[in-house]
């Protein structure tokens, strides 16, 4: 059985350390709070692989079939006998896998930011919002209920907000994090009235009860729920479909992905951690969480959910293309991967050989996690040697920085889906689900995975070949960085490079039963040659340093040109929120708060001091005058109860 | 002939108008003081007078006048003390001249 001790230390660590260094950490453990928060979150990771070995090699199957356990639950906040908010740590293949990933890229960041945040001023604070952000995303992945999530769903947000602004002097680093906070919260709006209808109708927030409630059609409150619709759709379609749109947003799924590029504007190490490995999957998470009421309740919204991945994967990646900021690259490349995790699970169903699609997204998952921090690992190695975000400034990095270019090119071959590497096997896999279930998307995503293999390898060709580099302004100093910064990159590159090994179908499935996963090599020939070509273009255009690029993108002109600025969505926004909302919302409120809120605030100020005027003269400092009107209002009382009142 | 109640009362209206008069009309911080206590004492009468005729056998009635004579008496004290200070200020005890408490 799980041992609810060593599960709840699992975040608890990192909460610990949280609190230490945000406590002490300007003061008294300043240079310290690093190596405290790197043990903290070391142990935590010991931990995390300690019980995955537990659950998926000891305990955790039962007739061969892959249990969930719940080892901890506190009632937190009964409102009634029914009715309770409870706090617990669920324990099944999903949250144990996501622990692994959680604790180990953690770690990773914790031990890389030792060299790249060397000399900041805010080391500690940094710190601490690190041991917050990794608390509370080790708190959402073990939630056992759908309030406690949403708990934690909102600390992750705030984590993520104050990380994006940690370089709160920079104007463009403030702006980027409110834009992140505001749209995800936009979409948790969503999210918290999902929340709401599906516990309404279910009588519960715990998920395992919520899950056996809402699937089966036999039971009243599936009746009930599929029973009242609104705008022509169940209640139970509307609640799903607004719990995903609360997972869009911070999986930043088209069309609420605008946040995530910008959110750029924090370090790199956090850029990796929060914004490519842990948090930005909470939203495919959540998804795999409740994916029994998806697929067997909702069908619909399942089906929407692989839409909505598929047209983000292919957006985002003929976005990446033409991009010259190379986090912003990988932030819409995160972004697609993410939509390639969300339509795996879009055309997935529930159970079996059907289950592939699930099994294949928390693959995808699992290896993106590991190729992803590792390029931003990596493009963090080359930001902080050539001070620079822009492609124009780099080139020709490969002898001065042999380490980070070897385990680049490992991650840029894995996520091109190269056979043998990680990315490979979980590409493979979500293509082969796509294609039993629905061949629209499996297509987008055959043309998606071209794409990436060409601007994973524009990056990789601008960054390390291209131009012979020259250093801007005379400083280059230092080398490729210290120890503390390759070894993260080399042990990430052996996770990204072996991730693939893990029979992860045997581990990871929608129904616990073990998934024999088998590869056709007919099968994989058109996505691998897809890949191959993206390569080659990108070196045939980028190797060199020459004009083919420029002459590529004028003869594209109109579509570059909306690819370059990002489909005109921020601008949409824009006008959205300025032109229609502000002039027309906002102008009409601000009408309404000045004219007719204030004018009631302003008439009983104005009657007040009116009436004042009119009777202040009765208070004119004579002595005998008070006594007339005392003993008048005495003459007059007397007379009232001696006549009137009686 | 036996004075009565009502002599009695006769005497003390007369004498709380007079008092009230004397009250409102004078501008002698001192007369004032002065008609105040007359109004008081008609009050004094009117206790004493009710518990002779209306309930002899109680004392309430004069307890009343007890302390109304030991409250005015104090009362005189501080208006005394109130007049001098006023007069201190202002050099006057005048009621005119003594009107800067208002709005």
């Amino acid at each position: 059985m799980p041992n609810a001790i060593n599960i709840a230390l699992i975040p608890l660590l990192p909460f610990a350390g949280f609190l230490l260094s945000g406590l002490f950490g300007r003061k008294y453990i300043r240079n310290f709070a690093g190596m405290l928060g790197t043990a903290l979150i070391l142990g935590s990771a010991i931990l995390a692989l300690y019980t995955a070995y537990d659950y998926f090699f000891v305990y955790g199957k039962v007739d061969g079939v892959y249990q969930q356990f719940v080892p901890l639950k506190i009632t937190w906040l009964a409102f009634t006998k029914e009715l309770s908010i409870d706090m617990g740590l669920v324990i099944d293949p999903i949250s144990v896998m996501m622990l692994v990933v959680v604790t180990f890229v953690s770690l990773m960041v914790h031990i890389y930011s030792l060299g790249y945040l060397k000399g900041e001023e805010r080391f500690a604070t940094y710190y601490a919002y690190l041991g917050l952000f990794t608390f509370s995303m080790l708190g959402l992945v073990l939630a056992s209920n759908i309030f406690q999530i949403y708990i934690f769903w909102e600390l992750v947000g705030v984590s993520s907000f104050l990380l994006i602004g940690f370089y709160y002097d920079k104007p463009s680093a403030v702006a980027a994090s409110k834009k992140a906070f505001i749209v995800t919260r936009f979409a948790d709006l969503g999210f918290l009235i999902g929340i709401l209808i599906l516990s309404y109708f279910s009588g519960t927030l715990d998920f395992q009860e919520l899950i056996a409630r809402l699937t089966s059609p036999e039971s009243n409150e599936a009746k009930a729920a599929a029973a009242s619709t609104f705008l022509g759709a169940s209640a139970l379609t509307w609640g799903a479909a607004l719990v995903f749109m609360g997972g869009a947003g911070k999986s930043a799924m088209f069309p609420l992905h605008i946040w995530l590029p910008d959110a750029m504007e924090g370090p790199t190490p956090v850029s990796a951690l929060i914004h490519a490995a842990t948090m930005v999957v909470a939203g495919v998470y959540l998804v795999a969480r409740l994916f029994p009421v998806f697929a067997l309740s909702t069908p619909a919204v399942l089906e929407m959910i692989g839409w909505v991945g598929a047209v983000s994967a292919i957006v985002a990646a003929v976005i990446a293309c033409t991009q010259t900021d190379i986090k912003r690259v990988l932030a819409y490349s995160t972004m697609s991967q993410i939509g390639y995790m969300m339509f795996a699970l879009g055309v997935s169903k529930y159970g079996g050989e059907a289950g592939l699609g699930y099994t294949a997204s928390m693959f995808h998952l699992f290896t993106h996690a590991m190729f992803k921090a590792l390029l931003f690992l990596g493009a963090g190695a080359v930001i902080h040697y050539v001070h620079s975000n822009e492609m124009k400034d780099m080139g020709g990095l490969r002898k001065k920085m042999p380490v980070t270019h070897f385990t680049f090119l490992i991650a840029c071959l894995s996520i091109a889906g190269v056979p043998f590497l990680s990315g490979f096997y979980s590409k493979e896999e979500i293509l082969l689900a796509a294609y039993h279930s629905n061949t629209a998307i499996y297509y987008i995503a055959l043309v998606t995975s071209g794409l990436t293999a060409f601007y994973m390898f524009r990056l990789y060709f601008n960054i390390f070949w291209n131009k012979p580099y020259e250093a801007h302004g005379g400083h280059h100093g230092h080398g490729e960085g210290g120890l503390v910064m390759m070894l993260p990159l080399i042990l990430l590159a052996i996770g990204a490079a072996g991730a693939g090994y893990i029979p992860f179908g045997e581990l990871v499935s929608s129904d616990g039963k073990a998934l024999e996963s088998h590869f056709d090599i007919a099968f994989s020939a058109a996505p691998v040659l897809l890949g191959l070509s993206g390569i080659a273009i990108a070196a045939w255009m980028y190797l060199k340093e020459n004009k083919k690029p420029e002459n590529m993108a004028s003869s594209l002109g109109g579509i570059y040109k909306a690819a370059y600025h990002k489909f005109y969505i921020d601008e949409l926004y824009l006008f959205i929120t300025k032109k229609v909302l502000f002039n027309l919302v906002g102008k009409t409120a601000a009408w309404f708060d000045r004219t007719i809120v204030d004018g009631l605030v302003n008439l009983t100020g104005n009657t007040t001091v009116l009436v004042a005027e009119g009777i202040k003269k009765f208070q004119s400092g004579k002595v005998q005058q008070y006594a007339i009107y005392f003993l008048a209002g005495v003459v007059l009382l007397a007379a009232f109860f001696v006549y009137v009142w009686r | 002939m036996e004075p009565g109640l009502y002599h009695i009362l006769t005497v003390s209206i007369a004498l709380f108008f007079i008092g009230v008069m004397g009250f409102l009309t004078r501008r002698n911080l001192i007369t004032m003081l002065m008609s105040l206590e007359l109004i008081l004492n008609s009050v004094n009468l009117n206790f004493i007078a009710f518990n002779k005729y209306v309930w002899p056998g109680k004392m309430d009635g004069l307890f009343f006048t007890i302390f109304i004579i030991a409250i005015a008496a104090a009362e005189a004290a501080v208006a005394i003390a109130i007049i001098i200070n006023l007069y201190r200020s202002n050099q006057s005890i005048d009621v005119t001249n003594a009107e800067d408490l208002k709005y």
